[in-house]
């Protein structure tokens, strides 16, 4: 997926040292330094027009969503609509009906466990993650089996933090009702061949739940080419607003599925005998929504379309191939997550060095990455790592970031050897 | 780069490289463990009281950052042989020290633990260099507990 397709027409390069200047945040010194801005896995910034658009929503057209009369309204819920088209073209979903909007993948996904999974999962079932899943894919699901008695099972991966694909068949059976895989991982950068597993999962019988919050921004992504069931992403690391998210799902499916919220918007009808369910998406919409983070999410979809993803995906990975050749060159630097199909994030340590102190030091020379066990904690087990520091990148990184990464890089190992 | 040697003065990166007092008790009259959950950080401190409630031995393991193993490891020096109430001044003399408080010094020796004062410029970086004197203070008045900076 990271990869743009070979044989099609030629990728336009992508100018990111342009690109910069779309985004306001980047120009600014951080402890005396230039900032470089490598922590996008955490969160990506906004460009101008993403700033804008919310900024013009709330001085021109804010008012609640599908309840006026009133021009105002008409035109929030109109901007807020075409905002749901927009995002049901970025992944290609069927209709609007399976695109929810929701507060970002981790709400997304605790919608599929307590609605999908609560209707539908049985004390004798299993549900199946892998091994590199963030905490967002883990606890939802331990959640469930809590309330329902069913079983979580674990797809193991390799040293390098690939999913094994044989073991993976073999922890699939009848039993099986959910499989939750993250399409990139956010630790190691993986990209797991969501299609194939999906394929598997199916032929099994199970639903697939997808974590597409590191895979939205940095290339094509097709929910009908991927073959999944639930595709959950977010903004904020989609160059767009925080507290706007978004579940994909198929519409057969969350036809089904019964509300998970009750409110306003979500309903039909409502008496004190009982209540009936708006069609979908609302059924899944309870409140008013986030609807200028919607507006802003549709504006940095605009933006990322203008630019390309085939170009997007490309840049990334001669900004990834960059990084891990001078990792290699790089005495007491072990890269942690050398999957043969990676995203642009290197997960790393220095030996001598705890990823804090790294953290520390990087930021003193205006280099921000992220450092910790990245809400993966089973991942920072498998590696016997406690923690990592993290370079993630996006757009609007060059060749100079990396250069001030390694910089920061050799100031860390110089303080530490003395 | 200034500041920056201020928080990893030489001591710090000594005590980090060789941490004094770092090992278990097996029959420790005191422990408690210390967990970072933000950065997944853990240590255990173990403590050895005389009849006379004194601190006779204090050691930790774990691992940790710089600042939290060089600082669990000058906690140890400070600590031996001092009473429990001192060991609570040392605590209390500690936190304001780190956070940059109005340190109360009477009759405390703090100079060991001056060269840790440079974390009041890194607040994310204070949990660091309190954790292990959280678990002491733990170890001591609540005993057997698990203790975090959350």
């Amino acid at each position: 997926m990271m990869n743009p397709a070979a044989g099609l027409e030629p990728v336009a390069a992508l100018d990111a040292a342009a690109l910069r200047r779309d985004f306001p945040i980047l120009h600014q010194q951080i402890n005396g330094h230039p900032l470089v801005y490598l922590d996008n896995g955490a969160t990506t910034q906004k460009p101008a027009s993403v700033i804008d658009a919310v900024a013009e929503f709330y001085h021109h057209d804010n008012a609640n969503v599908h309840r006026g009369v009133h021009l105002l309204s008409q035109r929030a819920s109109d901007r807020f609509d075409s905002a749901r088209e927009q995002v049901r073209s970025l992944i290609n979903a069927a209709s609007t009906a399976e695109v929810i909007f929701t507060r970002g993948t981790t709400e997304a996904i605790n919608l599929v466990a307590q609605s999908y999974g609560r209707s539908t999962v049985k004390s004798t079932d299993e549900i199946l993650v892998s091994a590199m899943e963030h905490h967002a894919n883990i606890v939802p699901w331990q959640l469930l089996c809590e309330e329902t008695g069913a079983t979580l099972r674990v797809a193991p991966m390799n040293d390098s933090g690939e999913l094994l694909t044989d073991a993976f068949t073999e922890l699939l059976s009848e039993k099986t009702r959910i499989v939750a895989l993250t399409h990139v991982s956010n630790a190691l950068g993986t990209v797991n061949p969501v299609r194939t597993f999906a394929r598997l999962a199916h032929a099994a019988g199970a639903v697939v739940v997808v974590d597409g919050a590191q895979s939205v921004a940095h290339g094509p992504v097709d929910v009908q080419q991927l073959e999944c069931d639930f595709f959950a992403f977010s903004g904020h690391k989609l160059y767009g607003p925080t507290g706007i998210g978004v579940l994909y799902g198929r519409e057969a499916l969350l036809e089904d599925m019964p509300p998970w919220q009750g409110g306003g918007d979500m309903i039909r009808t409502v008496s004190f005998e009982g209540s009936t369910w708006n069609t979908l998406p609302h059924k899944f919409e309870a409140g008013t929504p986030h609807i200028a983070g919607a507006v802003g999410l549709s504006a940095a979809i605009d933006y990322l379309n203008g630019i390309g993803f085939d170009a997007i995906a490309a840049h990334e990975q001669a900004l990834l191939g960059c990084a891990t050749e001078k990792a290699k060159s790089q005495a007491g630097m072990r890269i942690i997550g050398n999957a043969s199909d990676k995203a642009a994030i290197v997960s790393f340590e220095l030996e001598g060095i705890h990823p804090h102190d790294v953290g520390t030091i990087l930021d003193s020379a205006g280099v921000t990455i992220r450092t910790g066990h990245h809400c993966a904690m089973p991942v920072m087990q498998f590696f016997g790592v406690p923690a990592t520091a993290r370079a993630s990148f996006g757009l609007y990184n060059t060749t100079d970031d990396i250069d001030a990464l390694f910089v920061a890089i050799d100031k860390a190992q110089a303080l530490f050897a003395r | 780069m200034n500041e920056l040697r201020q928080l990893y003065q030489e001591v710090i990166l000594d005590h980090n490289r060789n941490p004094r007092n770092f090992g278990r008790l097996e029959q420790p009259t005191h422990q408690a463990q210390g967990i970072n959950p933000l950065c997944g950080d853990e240590l255990t401190v173990y403590l050895m009281l005389d009849k006379d409630d004194r601190i006779e031995t204090v050691c930790f393991e774990g691992r940790g950052c710089a600042i939290s193993t060089a600082s669990a490891s000058l906690m140890t020096e400070t600590l031996k042989g001092v009473s429990v109430a001192e060991a609570d001044a040392y605590f209390d003399a500690f936190h304001a020290l780190a956070t940059g408080a109005a340190v109360p010094t009477a009759g405390l020796e703090l100079s060991k633990l001056e060269v840790l004062s440079g974390v009041q410029e890194y607040p994310s970086r204070v949990k660091c260099a309190t954790l292990a004197w959280h678990a002491v203070h733990s170890a001591l008045h609540n005993r057997g507990t698990k203790v975090t900076t959350e």
